[in-house]
């Protein structure tokens, strides 16, 4: 079954491509540790669920990039064109010329519905060419215009067109110490409307990344690339084909149908996050040895502990919920898993984000800027309750 | 990609954005080696077949064969405009784009304001709306003047309001330079403060400027390379002021310094709008993130480095120091204290080879030394341009909405109200027809207006930071 990924603003479009590079370098990798026809097998899957085939051979992944500027979008289908072993659709993007300005207002109110009719066309012909659609990728920043406003719009759109079909927004949270000034407006607005819209959110936050980049990969001078790697890596082991039960050779057909009903037992609680482990830089690979008891162990000292990293974990723990299957392939291991950090997560960057956002709102402070798209404050309003809802009944758990 | 139309007004405008136009091509020539028309320099080029007589020779792409900047210049009095028709960037400006007059402003605010406006205003709206018209998509209009004279101040800002009636979706960013306290005009406190209320009005976001901040970054740019102190790290000339390897061989007028720094913030501003990077900042952007309430658009924007370094690769600490330079009094194009006043927002605009890391590490460093405003505390907005400037492997332009404006305008309020009170020179621009004494009022009510926002929002820095409550939701 395959997977469409749409890729929206800056952001999506960085990293839907190394996510798309990941996966592909990944299954066609030489070096392998199972039998020659496993590995077959796995590639036929991975080709299906992300690639479509062209004419000469070049997989085509099953991708719709739109950005509402032409800079970014140039750069990624030119990046993978150069690779040369995988690239985009020619007619596959959708682009206009002057950017969304860090407005969620300007992308949700006035570029998604002047452009929602070329955008779901793109979409709808990546849907026909699989054949048998498992569901929607969607990847998004929350800080910017187009990916979380744009994204919030398109997202809705989908729930309506596509309804049988499961969504699984990647939504990114933007640095602590501010990489845009009115981010706080723009995620809580975007996190208010996915949460109706969307069947699952994926929450990766770029501080949590940069750490691990610091850390763990022992990158001196991290650039965004960089971080987008660690993204696509998390990501990329995330969707991946994994053996079902009857025995191997036989894959997993339904990825986000299986993900969600592990995952998202209740539509109150939508909210996922990743632990990936091992991460290290190539260079300690050849010195580290790793056994599957071990990973595990690992694995469950960071959830119960909340943290991202296996380093300078924090022993203050409280009782955690029960894990929930552990989907793995060869030699790296990730665990999905539905608990209480993203709680935590959501509570404590949720205060930090409220009151920054009431003070502003109190002073009405750049709300003149959303008004002028027809974002009033009464749908502020709205946003804060939604989300002060879901932080509470995530409390009560 | 998006286009920008350049209105330069008055002897100052037109200086600043002469140099603007020889910097921004020698920036496109280093960058773009093909010869081939794109995008990024058709934000402010057009390229023209100049053997096809009339309007028809626009070429949208393939290879250069005359570009043509997009400007509008306007002048009351020849002199300038006809020295720049006869230099050697005559083929970059279209004859059609501009409008002079023969017997200048008078450095009358009212003159260039009240007469000449409603003299041109026909023809201004005319080249306008063609130069637009060669546009794809515009997004901004960015206006060079100068506060103290006739025609930059009076007609310049009567240009505000003719370009938010015609084109409001198109942003106005005014580059304005203001009257240092030495200033030979002695009107020029009357045609600052009459043109500000327009600026307050009618002006999306303004760069204030003085001449006497860039004449210390000058002098200080001077001192460094001659005492060789730093030994062989500097390069004996500073591309930053200087025009070396630029069309202009003759020696340097004296103002050339001190616009070429403005000239190059103008085009740090757009950089990251015309080239690529991996956190892209658009026009628009600015103006969404520093202007929290639609009167404060004034941004003090401070620049480094400011002299070259010979050294390519440059290590942490240089970088680091370049961020620390950035907010110092030093490296600011206005005089004025930032670091004593409160933030409302701050934008780095960072160029060439930086990355997010280092970004992230200068903002938490920095960040204890300064005073941002409670409810913006993580008020930065940051950008990163691969594409560096010409002659530097980096650069960071720092755009900060401050109250440290405040005590400026506060001056020029003194100034303004000490020849007021006498009425000196007033009869200058009370007999022109349109202006009454009235019209000084309200352009003082409008400033005043402006300083007691401040005023309120640097009273909120000695209250304590109240714990707004949540929302309480039934569950």
């Amino acid at each position: 079954m395959s997977i469409v990924t749409v890729q929206l603003g800056q952001c999506g479009n960085q990293i839907g491509f190394e996510v798309f590079d990941a996966l592909y370098s990944d299954s066609h990798c030489p070096q392998g540790l199972c039998s020659k026809r496993e590995n077959e097998v796995y590639q036929a899957s991975c080709k299906e669920r992300f690639f479509s085939e062209e004419e000469n051979g070049v997989p085509i992944a099953r991708a719709v990039l739109v950005d509402m500027e032409p800079k970014v979008i140039n750069q990624t289908l030119s990046k993978a064109a150069q690779s040369g072993r995988w690239k985009y659709g020619q007619h596959s993007c959708f682009c206009q010329k002057q950017g969304s300005g860090n407005n969620w207002a300007y992308g949700y109110s006035v570029h998604g519905p002047r452009h929602e009719e070329s955008i779901m066309n793109l979409i709808q012909n990546e849907v026909e060419k699989c054949d048998c659609l498992s569901g929607f990728f969607i990847i998004m920043s929350m800080a910017g215009g187009t990916g979380s406003g744009l994204g919030a719009f398109i997202t809705q759109n989908l729930q309506d067109h596509y309804s049988n079909s499961l969504k699984m927004n990647q939504i990114i949270w933007p640095y602590g110490t501010g990489e845009v000034i009115v981010q706080n407006y723009n995620s809580i607005l975007t996190l208010s409307h996915l949460y109706r819209s969307s069947d699952a959110l994926l929450v990766h936050e770029n501080d949590a990344v940069h750490k691990i980049c610091a850390k763990l990969m022992n990158i001196k001078q991290i650039s965004f690339s960089d971080i987008n790697q660690v993204l696509a890596h998390q990501l990329g082991s995330v969707f991946q084909p994994t053996y079902s039960m009857e025995g191997s050779y036989h894959y997993r057909r339904n990825p986000l149908g299986e993900l969600m009903e592990n995952l998202v037992p209740h539509p109150e609680f939508k909210m996922l996050g990743i632990r990936n482990i091992p991460q290290m830089s190539e260079n300690s690979l050849a010195y580290s040895t790793f056994t599957w008891a071990g990973l595990l162990k690992h694995l469950r000292q960071m959830l119960i502990s909340n943290s991202k990293m296996e380093e300078g974990i924090d022993w203050q723990v409280r009782p955690p919920l029960s894990g929930l299957p552990t989907l793995g392939k060869v030699s790296l291991n990730r665990e999905l898993h539905f608990n209480t950090s993203i709680a935590n997560l959501v509570i404590l960057r949720g205060k930090d984000v409220h009151s920054a956002d009431l003070g502003k709102q109190k002073l009405r402070a750049y709300i003149h800027q959303y008004t002028k798209f027809g974002i009033e404050e009464e749908d502020f309003l709205d946003s804060f309750t939604l989300l002060e809802q879901v932080v509470a009944s995530y409390c009560n758990l | 990609m998006t286009q920008s139309v350049v209105v330069q007004v008055g002897q100052c405008g037109n200086q600043i954005g002469c140099c603007f136009w020889d910097l921004a091509l020698r920036e496109h020539a280093a960058v773009n080696q093909k010869g081939i028309y794109d995008e990024a320099i058709s934000s402010f080029f057009r390229n023209v077949d100049t053997r096809v007589v009339g309007d028809g020779g626009n070429i949208s792409k393939g290879k250069i064969c005359s570009l043509k900047a997009r400007a509008v210049l306007i002048d009351m009095e020849e002199g300038v405009v006809n020295e720049i028709l006869q230099g050697p960037l005559r083929d970059v400006f279209d004859s059609k784009q501009l409008i002079t007059d023969i017997s200048g402003s008078g450095n009358n605010w009212a003159v260039g304001h009240k007469v000449f406006g409603r003299l041109y205003q026909e023809q201004i709206l005319e080249k306008l709306r063609k130069s637009a018209e060669h546009c794809d998509c515009l997004q901004c209009f960015f206006i060079i003047h100068s506060m103290g004279g006739g025609t930059g101040s009076g007609l310049g800002t009567f240009l505000l309001k003719v370009l938010e009636d015609e084109f409001p979706e198109v942003y106005r960013f005014v580059t304005s330079v203001y009257p240092s306290g030495e200033d030979d005009v002695i009107t020029s406190p009357y045609n600052s403060i009459l043109a500000m209320k327009e600026l307050n009005e009618h002006a999306d976001c303004v760069l204030p400027i003085d001449n006497q901040s860039l004449f210390d970054i000058i002098s200080k740019i001077d001192l460094m390379v001659n005492s060789g102190k730093l030994g062989t790290t500097i390069k004996p000339k500073s591309l930053v002021t200087s025009s070396a390897g630029a069309l202009k061989k003759q020696h340097q007028k004296p103002f050339d310094a001190m616009n070429n720094i403005v000239a190059n913030l103008l085009l740090n501003l757009t950089s990251s709008a015309r080239f690529e990077g991996s956190l892209n900042m658009d026009l628009n952007e600015i103006s969404m993130n520093l202007v929290p309430f639609p009167q404060l658009h004034y941004l003090v924007s401070s620049l480094t480095p400011l002299y070259t370094l010979a050294d390519v690769n440059i290590p942490t600490r240089r970088l680091d120091q370049m961020f620390s330079d950035a907010f110092s009094k030093d490296h600011q194009l206005i005089r004025a204290d930032p670091k004593h006043s409160l933030y409302l927002a701050c934008a780095l605009m960072v160029r060439g080879n930086v990355q997010v890391s280092d970004l992230r590490r200068n903002i938490e460093r920095l960040k204890p030394s300064l005073q941002f405003i409670s409810w913006n505390q993580e008020g930065w907005k940051t950008s990163l341009c691969s594409v560096p400037p010409v002659g530097h492997s980096h650069s960071l332009l720092a755009l900060a909405n401050n109250t440290c404006v405040k005590p400026t305008f506060m001056e020029l309020r003194e100034r303004f109200m000490r020849l007021y009170k006498k009425k000196a020179h007033l009869h200058h621009y009370l007999q022109i027809e349109g202006m009454e004494e009235s019209c000084f009022m309200e352009a003082v009510s409008s400033l005043s207006a402006l300083i007691e926002e401040y005023n309120q929002l640097d009273a909120t820095r000695s209250m304590p930071v109240e714990d707004l409550p949540r929302l309480s939701v039934a569950v």
